[in-house]
This record gives C-alpha cells, sequence and structure tokens, in this order.
C-alpha cells in the first residue's frame, strides 16, 4: 500500500459488503417471501434485484425479504419505498422486470406504473 | 464482488464463544448450503457486543434482529422463518429489544446500549476482526494516513493534549504529555508498547478490544511510533487470552501484507513494526516496568521510578506505554478532532470509559458510557439492577487497587478524580456489583488473598504486610477477631501505602480501608458479636429452626451427615450448633422454610 488513494480503493470496495451494518436512510427494496411468494417464484427475483443493485453499486439500498403480504394470487410481490415518496407495490414480478425497475423507480424515482398493483386490479 | 441481502452477526468473542458460538456458526453455514442461501445470505463472526450475560448473541441485519441465548437447534429455526422466509422469530428476541407495537427497535434503543456511547468499542460487534477490508471499510487507517501525510509529531501531541484524553489503564496519567516526554528524551532507539496486561479480577475491557477491534490498537501505536521516533513496538499479551493472541496475529500479518506496518508505511520513510509478546498471567506484570522487565526476558518486578519510562524504559531507552484502551481511543480523536473528544465527559475526565459490569447483577457485561455517567445510570439503567429484587449494597470499583462505594454514592458522576475522593479509582475499569448477600469483610479478605498471591515479593510492605493484614482479616471471619484488630489493619495499611515500591502494592490496602470507611459496622459486628450480618463467614454462622414453622418431618434429622439434628416425630425439632457443620444441607432439605440462618 502506498497511497491514500489503494487504502480508499479497499474501503470503497468493502463498503458495500458492510453496509447493511451502517445507519443509513435509503431506498428499502422488499420481496415477498412467505411459502405463497416462493412457490410463485421470488427467490430468482430477489436475487435479480440483488444482481441489479450490486452492479449499479447502489450503497443506500437495501435488499430485504417480508412474510406473505396477503394477496398470494398475486406474487411475487415486491415494494420499494424511496425516502420522501410514498410506498410503491409491484405485482407478478418476474426476473426480467427488475433491470427497468431499478433503472427507473430506484434510480430516477419514477415508479414503473405498468408493473403496479394499481394496474393489474 | 456479491453483495449480500442479510448478515447474520455472530459474536466470537470470549464470553459467547464459551457458551457455544462457534457451533452457532457451523449451524448456520450449513443450513445455509443445505437451502442454497450461502449467495444471498452471510455469515460474520464479529467481536463483543458487550451483553455477554444473554450470549451467544445473533444479531440479523438488515432488520436489525437481536437474538439472544440463541442454542443450536434454534439456528433451524431461525435460518426455516428468518432468513427463508423473512418472518422474525419473535420467541428468541432479546427482552426490550422490541418497542410498543412489537417492531424491532434499533439496537441504539434498547436499554441496555441508550446510555452507551461506543467510541473504544466502536467496532466491537460490527466488523469481522479476521478481516481488515472491515476495518478499513469504517475509516481504519485513515488517521495513520491524515497523520503521516499531514501533521508533524507536536501535532499529534497536541491534539491529544487538547482531548483531555487520559490513561485508561487506572492512574488517568495525560496521555498527551506522556507522549510528549517520550518525544523530547533523547534516544537512538525507542519504543511503543501496549499493555495488554488485563489482570484484575472481573476485568474485561482490553480483551473484548482485542478480540473485537484489534487493529485499532495496531494502528494507534504506529501513529505513536510516529509521535515520538519509534520503529519498533511491542504489545504484551496475557496467554489466557487465546483469541486475542489469535486474532492480533492475525491482524499484523494482515497489516504487513498491505504494507501497514512494515518499512516505509504509505510510501512516507516512516517504518514501524509490532511483536507480540505473551505474559504468563502474573499481576503484577500489569505494572508498567515490571512488563517492561518481562518483555526483556527478566523476571516480572518493578523497578524504581523515576527514571519514568518515557525516559528510560524498554532496553533503558525511552519508552511510551500505553493501555489497550487507551489506544482504541486514539483514532477516533485523530479522526474527529480533539474538540468532539473534549465535548463528552466531565471538566477534568473527558471521553468515554469501558467498564465491565459483573456480579449481582442482570446484565453482566461490557458498557461504554461518557465520563460523568453516574453508578446509579450504570447499574440501573443499563445494568438492570441486582437480580431476584436483592437490595443493592455496593460497587467495587478499580480491582485490587480500588474500593467499595456504598449505596450512598450512587448518584457519583463517574470520573477518575470522583472516584479518588470517594475513597476508591478508576482502575482499568472492572465493576463488581455487590447486594445485600454479600459480606463485605469476605470481600475485603478476597481481594487481599488475590494480592498476596500475585505479590511479586520484591519489597517488604507488600510481601509481608499485605500477608499480615490478611491473617488479621482471616481471624476476624473465623470468629476470632480482637478489639484493636481494626486500628492495627489502618495502621499496616497506612504503612503499606507509603513505603510499597509500585503502584500495585501502594494501592493493595485499598480495598480494606474503603470497607472499614462504608461499612465499618460489618467489621464490628464480626469482631465484637461474632456475628456476619450477611451470613456469608461460614464460621460465625448458627443454623435455628423456626419451631413454629417445623412440622417434625424429620427430613432434616436424615440429611444432617453430623447427626446434629435431634427431635421427635411431629414435633419441633432443634440443631445442635456444636456438632453443626454448616452444610446448608437440612436448610436446603426443609420444605417449610423453617430453618434459617443467623
Amino acid at each position: 500500500m502506498k497511497s491514500f488513494a489503494d487504502l480508499e480503493a479497499i474501503r470503497q470496495k468493502t463498503l458495500d459488503k458492510v453496509n447493511l451494518r451502517r445507519e443509513h436512510e435509503g431506498t428499502r427494496i422488499v420481496v415477498g417471501m412467505a411459502t405463497c411468494g416462493i412457490a410463485a417464484g421470488a427467490r430468482p427475483v430477489m436475487l435479480a434485484f440483488l444482481d441489479e443493485v450490486s452492479k449499479r453499486n447502489l450503497l443506500d439500498v437495501t435488499v430485504a425479504q417480508t412474510g406473505c403480504i396477503g394477496m398470494c394470487r398475486l406474487e411475487p410481490i415486491v415494494e420499494i419505498s424511496v425516502p420522501g415518496q410514498d410506498k410503491v407495490t409491484y405485482v407478478k414480478v418476474a426476473p426480467e422486470m427488475v433491470p427497468r425497475i431499478v433503472q427507473e423507480h430506484v434510480v430516477n424515482h419514477n415508479p414503473v406504473d405498468e408493473y403496479t398493483i394499481g394496474a393489474a386490479e | 464482488m456479491a453483495l449480500f441481502r442479510s448478515q447474520v452477526l455472530i459474536c466470537g468473542g470470549t464470553g459467547c464463544s464459551s457458551s457455544g458460538s462457534g457451533k452457532l456458526i457451523d449451524r448456520f453455514e450449513e443450513l445455509l448450503e443445505k437451502n442454497k442461501l450461502q449467495d444471498e445470505v452471510k455469515v460474520v463472526r464479529t467481536g463483543c457486543f458487550g451483553l455477554c450475560e444473554a450470549g451467544p448473541i445473533v444479531i440479523i441485519y438488515p432488520e436489525g434482529a437481536f437474538y439472544s441465548h440463541v442454542t443450536v437447534p434454534d439456528v433451524d429455526e431461525i435460518v426455516a422463518e428468518h432468513l427463508v422466509k423473512g418472518r422474525i422469530v419473535q420467541r428468541l428476541l432479546h427482552r426490550g429489544s422490541l418497542d410498543d407495537t412489537g417492531k424491532v427497535r434499533a439496537l441504539d434503543d434498547m436499554d441496555f446500549y441508550q446510555k452507551q456511547k461506543r467510541v473504544a468499542l466502536r467496532n466491537c460487534g460490527v466488523i469481522d476482526p479476521e478481516n481488515i477490508d472491515e476495518y478499513i471499510a469504517f475509516d481504519g487507517y485513515k488517521a495513520l494516513y491524515t497523520v503521516l501525510s499531514e501533521m508533524k509529531p507536536q501535532d499529534v501531541i497536541d491534539v491529544l493534549l487538547a482531548s483531555g484524553l487520559r490513561g485508561r489503564g487506572g492512574a488517568g496519567f495525560p496521555t498527551g504529555r506522556k507522549w510528549q516526554f517520550a518525544m523530547n528524551s533523547a534516544g537512538d532507539k525507542k519504543y511503543v508498547c501496549c499493555n495488554a496486561d488485563e489482570g484484575d479480577p472481573g476485568a474485561f475491557m482490553d480483551r473484548s478490544v482485542l478480540e473485537g477491534d484489534p487493529h485499532a490498537v495496531l494502528e494507534a501505536m504506529a501513529i505513536a511510533g510516529y509521535t515520538i521516533g519509534s520503529d519498533q513496538g511491542y504489545i504484551y499479551v496475557r496467554a489466557e487470552y487465546p483469541i486475542a493472541v489469535k486474532r492480533l496475529e492475525l491482524a499484523i500479518n494482515q497489516a504487513r501484507a498491505y504494507g501497514l506496518l512494515g518499512k516505509n508505511i504509505f510510501g512516507t520513510d516512516f517504518s514501524f513494526d509490532i511483536e507480540l509478546r505473551l505474559g504468563a498471567g502474573a499481576f503484577v506484570c500489569g505494572e508498567e516496568t515490571a512488563l517492561l522487565n518481562s518483555i526483556e526476558g527478566l523476571r516480572g518486578e518493578p523497578r524504581c521510578r523515576p527514571p519514568f519510562p518515557a525516559v528510560k524504559g524498554l532496553f533503558d531507552k525511552p519508552t511510551i506505554l500505553n493501555n489497550v484502551e487507551t489506544y482504541a481511543n486514539v483514532c477516533q480523536i485523530i479522526l474527529n478532532g480533539a474538540e468532539w473528544f473534549a465535548s463528552m465527559g466531565t471538566e477534568h475526565s473527558k471521553g468515554t470509559k469501558v467498564f465491565a459490569l459483573g456480579g449481582k447483577i442482570n446484565n453482566t457485561g461490557l458498557v461504554e458510557v461518557p465520563m460523568g455517567t453516574t453508578l446509579r445510570e450504570i447499574i440501573y439503567d443499563i445494568g438492570g439492577g441486582c437480580p431476584n429484587g436483592k437490595k443493592f449494597k455496593a460497587v467495587q470499583t478499580g480491582g485490587p487497587s480500588g474500593g467499595c462505594l456504598p449505596a450512598s454514592l450512587l448518584d457519583t458522576p463517574i470520573d477518575y478524580d470522583n472516584l479518588i475522593a470517594a475513597g476508591s479509582m478508576m482502575g482499568s475499569g472492572g465493576m463488581i456489583v455487590m447486594d445485600e448477600d454479600n459480606c463485605m469483610v469476605d470481600i475485603a479478605r478476597f481481594f487481599l488473598d488475590f494480592t498476596v498471591d500475585e505479590s511479586c515479593g520484591k519489597c517488604t510492605p507488600c510481601r509481608v504486610g499485605t500477608r499480615r493484614m490478611l491473617e488479621i482479616l482471616n481471624r476476624i471471619c473465623d470468629g476470632k477477631g480482637e478489639e484493636g484488630d481494626i486500628e492495627k489493619l489502618e495502621t499496616l495499611a497506612d504503612n503499606i501505602k507509603a513505603t510499597a515500591l509500585c503502584g500495585l502494592g501502594q494501592t493493595a490496602p485499598n480495598p480494606v480501608l474503603s470497607t472499614i470507611h462504608q461499612f465499618r459496622e460489618e467489621y464490628e459486628a464480626h469482631i465484637y458479636e461474632k456475628r456476619c450480618p450477611a451470613g456469608v463467614c461460614q464460621k460465625l454462622l448458627r443454623y435455628v429452626i423456626d419451631p413454629a414453622k417445623c412440622k417434625g418431618c424429620t427430613l432434616c434429622v436424615r440429611v444432617c451427615p453430623a447427626d446434629a439434628i435431634t427431635g421427635n416425630v411431629k414435633e419441633p425439632h432443634v440443631i445442635d450448633p456444636a456438632k453443626c457443620l454448616k452444610c446448608n444441607a437440612c436448610m436446603e432439605k426443609c420444605k417449610f422454610g423453617a430453618i434459617s440462618k443467623q
């Protein structure tokens, strides 16, 4: 190690690994992972979110799981809360939809209306 | 690099390791693999969270669920419910970690953590101590870089002086002044030493720092090396701390591999390396000059001071020797500034202090509070008071060098000067709580017994004087106390304080003096009435049967090994004190609570 840049590189590289343990107020992506959700394919959806968040190096985003939200027929269900905005619920989410949701909603703060629960009902 | 959605933090400190956290880690890893979760969930072995009473402890992020007393079968449930289905296992959550609505409270909002301020322990229980990258992610080695690139040695000392940091080993000498002396001393070679020979009974603050955040000590020692002009450091750590030793060795090797120890650190012409020296566990080697002797390979015996180590220390070269916790504060002061540190604490004691809470207290564990926090806040708000509704009697601070503080002093704000004024001392930070069932004469005897055992024997006052005091205390506890014993103890204590060679000898009589001062009536009860008010001193006890409660069931007669109990069936029994061995067997067996100790 010869410079501060070397140190900073390691710090940045490790930061997203330990980020969950720090206090942060960022966006939360919550995937319904009860039996119904898992049966409907929630796990690949969550992995797709993790992958996308990691690829884009979004440090203030948490991907979490939750239990059954109560609308099992619409699983996989994903809820996204961006600080300062209303929570948005996406239904029947497939891994292919994930990059667009992350790009438009998580990064640019424009919910993808056509995937939301309002559009499905 | 993979991003994990969830992280399982498991305490790998000595407390939780001995209650089985290692097995939990194995089980978690096994089950994660079985459920194919190993790429989503990461298991991290951390340092101590502080709440050792509730161990083994598992914290799961991002929810921040705080599970306590976790067993291996519990792991199956946590994985199946929490990690697979996202449902927090309510039954295993630590009491007090939920708010009124049943939601998981942030760790900092829990009663145990609310009044705490973690500076020295900031990374303990947060990072993986065996991974230097995690330390760096939490601003590790940034202070060293700042010092090497932007500060002159005198700047570092000025910051430390302005911060008001005082030695955390017990005596409370200003750290900045110590470093100044060593910097000003001329010498071709200088040394930086770390005292990790934590010997006080009941103290484990340093162990937790070394186990949970070893790099913080290494980084601060390198800063000290730069400041005084030294290229070699030694950490003197006791061999009874195997986990701490292992993590220190690992940390030193990782720092060397990154070039954060060794030649030309950060491309500057500053070079510094650290070696470990293991102590065999002699209490006296925690005394600074005895410690230096021990590093040199000599007998662990104190030297005369002056000359002080800053002038003539290790191998007769200028040396600074600081305690682990002192070093653990240094990097934070450099990063956050002297004003930040000085904003915490009291007028002459700045910052925070770590205490090891033990004895008759609900939340046994490690707490870090700002200086000036009262004993009451530590013992009741954080520690949760005495178990089983017993009445608080006293708290012992400062280990064998300190004293006992009674309930009347509970509202004393804790800092170096207040504790000394109250007849005790800060010491390294052990805090042993005693309730109404503790006999203060017995406590004084316990500590003196420890000092007599550990006296190195170099000077007569400590070698002979403490033994004479112990003999008197033994006599008092055996019911053979005489008039004048208290005065004899006081005279001996004064002489030892005035004439012993090292700090440990000079403070050895403190537990006796402070208990005489605060609890003189207990001594008098032992000596004049041959009675132990707390019912501890076996030879002064009398077991009696209350005739009103005794049903004459003869159970006690059958369990008594000495045939000391007589009586007819269905009539009250009596105990013959001359035959009674005070073994307690009858009292344990009596179904009617008719037998009591007096």
